[in-house]
């Protein structure tokens, strides 16, 4: 008969912590821009139809880091929940911030509960306003904590590099192309500094669209349009605005 | 972990449980007296009173399909609203027109509506244009049971394929039961005389105008024979909806277009006040 071995709480938060950061970190980083018209999202992702951005709602958008089955089991929690709230109470009533909140008490309850294994994802839930005052964006690592984050970030293994390159070039109302651009070259840039090319197949890009005139601003830029962005001159600004309108939806 | 949707605790287990991509399968499993077809019913003598829509038409033409519906809900002999909306974006290539009892019909399209959207955002596609005809069937039938009492809801869907390229009309019984129809369709109170009128002014080649202008005349015939129906209302600025699905999706006409078509055949009725004649022979 062997008594189990003692393992302090802080021991065993820390390994926890550590299991599910090594997870996260096996995934590629992706980023979280605000620009003049709403906000993009930017992330490398080979694959077509396995997404890491979509729609949860009108105004909000969700991205994710690591696992994709875990993620993707909270991004469809997460559409229940929010079709729900707005089918019960008025599609205003649903909110980034009542999203997040929700995330963060279900991460954290995973994270703390010894019989589940903590979940290997980190979340983005953003939230589009009337003005780039409006703008809501939060940041879920995978314990449960939430970040309240403005102007740009990033999540994944690479994120606190990729951050405090964004955070030295990120200004308020850069135009779509600047913002895709520099989320770009943020992403490009390896653990050891040096540089390399992302082909546009495979980046994934969606952007909550202010100017859009339905009411759900979520949408996702890719193929000519995406190539005219990354091509066009960082100053015309109007010139890609314009695109968003005509340009047919995908999905 | 209670099923607590209205705080902010975990989301239930419900929520992260992989399953459908239906909406209502997902109400039907968590919290199902939010269904409407959920709803008992207590026994009512006669039948219950309560607003009704009246008179939904669409017609399809070269590229697209319109669906449009007058603004009057009855209740008994009295008007009970002059300017009900009856007409409803269903998605982005899609719409509803709802006859029948007018709150019944509202849920039922609030529902839809979400149906279709909640599977897109699940399935990160749409649903065919069949497939969402075949759920609002199933939305029908789950509502048979206030149908009986009187309570019927009969929408008119109407849509474009992008598939097959081209504008599609369904009609549906209070049983849910669903047919497509061609080149056009009406229902409620005054669908026949609408119907009478859509027959003899249809034509296969219309243009999107002449088959706006078309609906306006249907519905126009239908105000006239059927005192549940509403025709345009000039004096206080009320006029049909009318929208038109194409290709590029779906669009309601602004209030200034619905106004100027209705005003022009209005124009032509004091001179005629039958509309246009077909030929004879």
């Amino acid at each position: 008969m062997s008594t189990p071995f003692y393992v302090s709480p802080q021991q065993a938060m820390a390994d926890r912590a550590e299991y599910a950061r090594k997870g996260i970190a096996r995934g590629r980083s992706l980023v979280v821009l605000q620009y003049a018209d709403g906000i993009v999202f930017v992330g490398e992702n080979p694959s077509r139809a396995l997404h890491k951005f979509s729609e949860i709602y009108d105004r909000i958008g969700f991205a994710a880091a690591g696992k994709y089955n875990e993620y993707e089991n909270l991004r469809i929690g997460g559409v229940r929940y929010a079709d729900l709230r707005g089918y019960t109470y008025d599609r205003d009533d649903v909110t980034a911030r009542g999203l997040a909140n929700v995330y963060a008490q279900t991460l954290g309850t995973i994270f703390s509960s010894a019989a589940e294994k903590p979940y290997e994802v980190e979340l983005v839930v953003a939230e589009v306003g009337e003005t780039p005052e409006g703008d809501q964006i939060y940041r879920l690592p995978h314990d449960g904590s939430i970040v309240d984050e403005h102007g740009s970030v990033a999540v994944g293994g690479n994120a606190e590099q990729i951050s405090s390159f964004l955070d030295q070039r990120h200004r308020d109302g850069m135009s779509l192309a600047e913002a895709l651009k520099l989320a770009v070259q943020a992403l490009s840039r390896d653990t050891n500094g040096s540089e390399r090319e992302i082909p546009a197949e495979r980046l994934e890009v969606a952007v909550l669209d202010r100017t859009r005139p339905q009411k759900r601003k979520f949408k996702r830029i890719v193929g000519r349009q995406l190539a005219r962005l990354l091509a066009a001159d960082g100053a015309s600004t109007e010139a890609e605005s314009a695109d968003g309108a005509e340009d047919s939806e995908e999905e | 972990m209670e099923a607590n949707t209205r705080g902010t605790g975990r989301l239930p287990a419900a929520f992260l449980t992989p399953g459908s991509s239906s909406f209502m399968d997902f109400l039907a499993e968590h919290q199902p007296e939010l269904l409407p077809g959920n709803r008992q019913l207590p026994p009512v003598q006669g039948v219950l009173e309560a607003p009704h829509g009246t008179t939904i038409v669409a017609v399809t033409f070269p590229g697209g399909v319109v669906l449009a519906g007058d603004r009057r809900a009855t209740m008994g002999n009295v008007i009970a609203q002059r300017d009900i909306e009856k007409v409803f974006p269903a998605d982005e290539y899609s719409a509803v027109g709802i006859a029948g009892t007018a709150g019944l019909a509202v849920e039922m399209v609030k529902l839809f509506q979400l149906e279709l959207e909640h599977f897109e955002k699940v399935e990160g596609a749409q649903l065919s244009l069949e497939g969402k005809a075949n759920r609002l069937s199933t939305m029908i039938r789950s509502n048979l049971g206030m149908a009986m009492q009187g309570l019927a809801v009969v929408p008119l869907f109407a849509g474009y394929d992008l598939d097959r390229e081209k504008g599609r009309i369904f009609s549906y019984d209070v049983t849910g039961g669903r047919s497509e129809e061609h080149n056009f369709a009406a229902t409620g109170s005054g669908s026949v005389f609408a119907r009478g009128a859509m027959k003899k002014l249809f034509r296969d080649d219309l243009t999107e105008e002449q088959a706006t202008t078309l609906v306006v005349q249907a519905l126009y015939d239908a105000a006239d024979d059927d005192s549940a129906t509403g025709g345009p209302d000039v004096a206080r600025r009320i006029y049909p909806i009318i929208t038109v699905i194409t290709e590029d999706g779906f669009r309601r006409l602004t209030e200034q277009e619905a106004s100027e078509l209705s005003r022009s055949v209005l124009q032509r009725r004091l001179e005629e006040p039958d509309g246009p004649k077909a030929a004879l022979l």
